[in-house]
């Protein structure tokens, strides 16, 4: 378990006044690693000796009065698809094996630099392709609340270790949801940053123009921190007033609302309701197009996966796993012509979503259809209709990744099985502090309350 | 290309590569497409005149 206090922004207080160690907390998370991973699953490499020599120095230099910030001593751990010079990049594939980064990725040397420490390398979905984190060359990484579930995907590694107690904060990929939709599913607060605004160098691609990284941690407070540091910025602190009453949400309905299991939607409204005792303004709104979205998403993000992969699908194609090889696979039958067609689909779906945000400080809506699904089933039951389990945990996710803007998941609710629901918060593009801002202040009004 | 005539020699391809399994797949890649196709924001070399835009039902 974590020492308290749970938050990064807490945590800093403590070491900066020397009420804390990096050395003793870096022990604290290793000491959780060591009994519980093997049934999480969560990390592919443990840097153990490395993150101790970190903290060490990060005991030292603070003890010397050269503290560098919030993140100073904070074990942070990476998902397996980020670049850590001299430690194998694995993607969660055999694809990969014998790989060995040669240099930090950009975002890695920017958390050096504020004086993280870096406890290890998480699972994830087979290059970043899936919502469950079944399909991995190191098996499945399990929910730390129920080992017989996803914890989501593909960053589930990251969030299985922040919500076990492994780290303070994860560093993932979101290329359709994959920061998101884990860290809802696993009680975090999970950040998609605008498109480009986090460098992607030194991180195994996906799809190029869906792709972005971003953190899942505790808190809304310690996103920013994240944020700021990943993106290369001073961390400043919230410019938010705390006050509900000056905020307008834009509710996303329609296609949003329509295919929820029964507690998620009881869980959303009932946190719609709590924010409107507390001041807050909601509006309901709609996306013209939403119907489009699952087409859109799919002729981008196959067709620019296939074509990272080709090379590798050909020559060594039994070193994917069956399910995330036969949809890369699918993507190279997509046409340029309808690759195009999204393309356009992609700015008519900016342009509502940017209209949508013109009335509103920002926008709401659940992060996923669904709490976290039983490791192994392919579909869920909604309502009357049976659903994939794939498309439906993107459903309500990937629309930002096509549009660029972004968005935030926070903590809303749990179901009656103890299962944690989120709520997304989605702001204008470039606007990603200032959704920031929007989010803390929401955040403590949100939730969690139990569904029923 | 037609989606059918598409639809038709990816299976054909996709089985000649040993690959029947991507057959089920390919069938909902052609409903998305299909999808994809008929959305009101392409252009008609015809000239005919735009759609209105889909409203969401809500």
């Amino acid at each position: 378990m974590l020492a308290e206090p749970r938050t990064i922004a807490e945590l800093a207080r403590a070491l900066e006044t020397r009420k804390q160690t990096a050395s003793r907390i870096t022990d604290q998370c290793l000491a959780t690693i060591e009994p519980r991973n093997s049934a999480l699953n969560a990390f592919i490499t443990v840097l153990a000796d490395a993150a101790r020599a970190q903290a060490r120095q990060a005991d030292a230099e603070i003890d010397a009065g050269r503290y560098r910030g919030p993140l100073h001593g904070i074990p942070i751990s990476i998902k397996d698809i980020i670049d850590i010079a001299g430690v194998p990049t694995t993607a969660a594939s055999r694809v990969r094996a014998g790989h060995l980064a040669e240099t930090d990725s950009t975002v890695v040397r920017r958390l050096r630099e504020a004086g993280a420490v870096l406890v290890g390398k998480n699972n994830l979905h087979e290059f970043a392709l899936g919502t469950t984190n079944e399909d991995s060359a190191f098996g499945p990484a399990r929910h730390p609340l129920d080992e017989n579930r996803s914890p989501g995907g593909s960053s589930g590694g990251s969030a299985a270790a922040v919500a076990a107690g492994m780290a303070y904060a994860s560093i993932g990929t979101d290329t359709g949801g994959s920061v998101r939709i884990p860290a809802s599913l696993c009680g975090l607060v999970g950040l998609k940053p605008s498109f480009g605004e986090i460098p992607t160098d030194g991180v195994v691609p996906l799809s190029a123009t869906l792709d972005h990284v971003g953190p899942l941690c505790r808190s809304v407070g310690d996103a920013r921190i994240l944020y700021d540091v990943l993106g290369g910025e001073p961390v400043r602190p919230a410019a938010g007033t705390g006050r509900t009453r000056a905020i307008r949400l834009g509710v996303l309905r329609g296609y949003f609302t329509r295919l929820l299991d029964a507690e998620v939607a009881s869980s959303f409204e009932s946190a719609c309701r709590r924010l409107q005792n507390a001041g807050v303004e909601l509006c309901d709104t709609a996306i013209p197009h939403a119907e489009d979205i699952q087409a859109v998403y799919v002729h981008i993000a196959l067709s620019e996966a296939a074509a990272y992969h080709a090379p590798a699908l050909d020559s060594r194609p039994d070193d994917y796993t069956v399910n995330v090889r036969l949809r890369l696979e699918m993507g190279r039958y997509i046409l340029g012509e309808d690759y195009l067609r999204a393309l356009r689909g992609r700015e008519v779906l900016q342009a509502e979503v940017d209209r949508a945000l013109d009335e509103c400080d920002a926008l709401l809506l659940p992060t996923l259809p669904i709490p976290a699904p039983r490791l192994g089933a392919e579909t869920v039951q909604i309502g009357g209709t049976k659903e994939s389990v794939r498309s439906v945990m993107l459903r309500l996710t990937q629309l930002f990744n096509i549009t660029g803007h972004p968005a935030v998941t926070l903590p809303c609710g749990q179901t009656v099985d103890g299962m944690p629901i989120g709520a997304q918060v989605v702001g204008a593009r470039l606007g990603t502090r200032t959704l920031l801002d929007v989010a803390e202040t929401l955040e403590g009004y949100l939730g969690p309350g139990r569904s029923r | 290309m037609t989606i059918k005539t598409w639809l038709d020699n990816a299976i054909q391809d996709a089985e000649r590569r040993g690959l029947p399994a991507l057959r089920p797949m390919l069938e909902a890649l052609a409903r998305a497409t299909s999808a994809l196709r008929t959305a009101d924001w392409n252009p008609d070399a015809s000239g005919v005149a735009d759609r209105p835009p889909t409203r969401d039902a809500g």
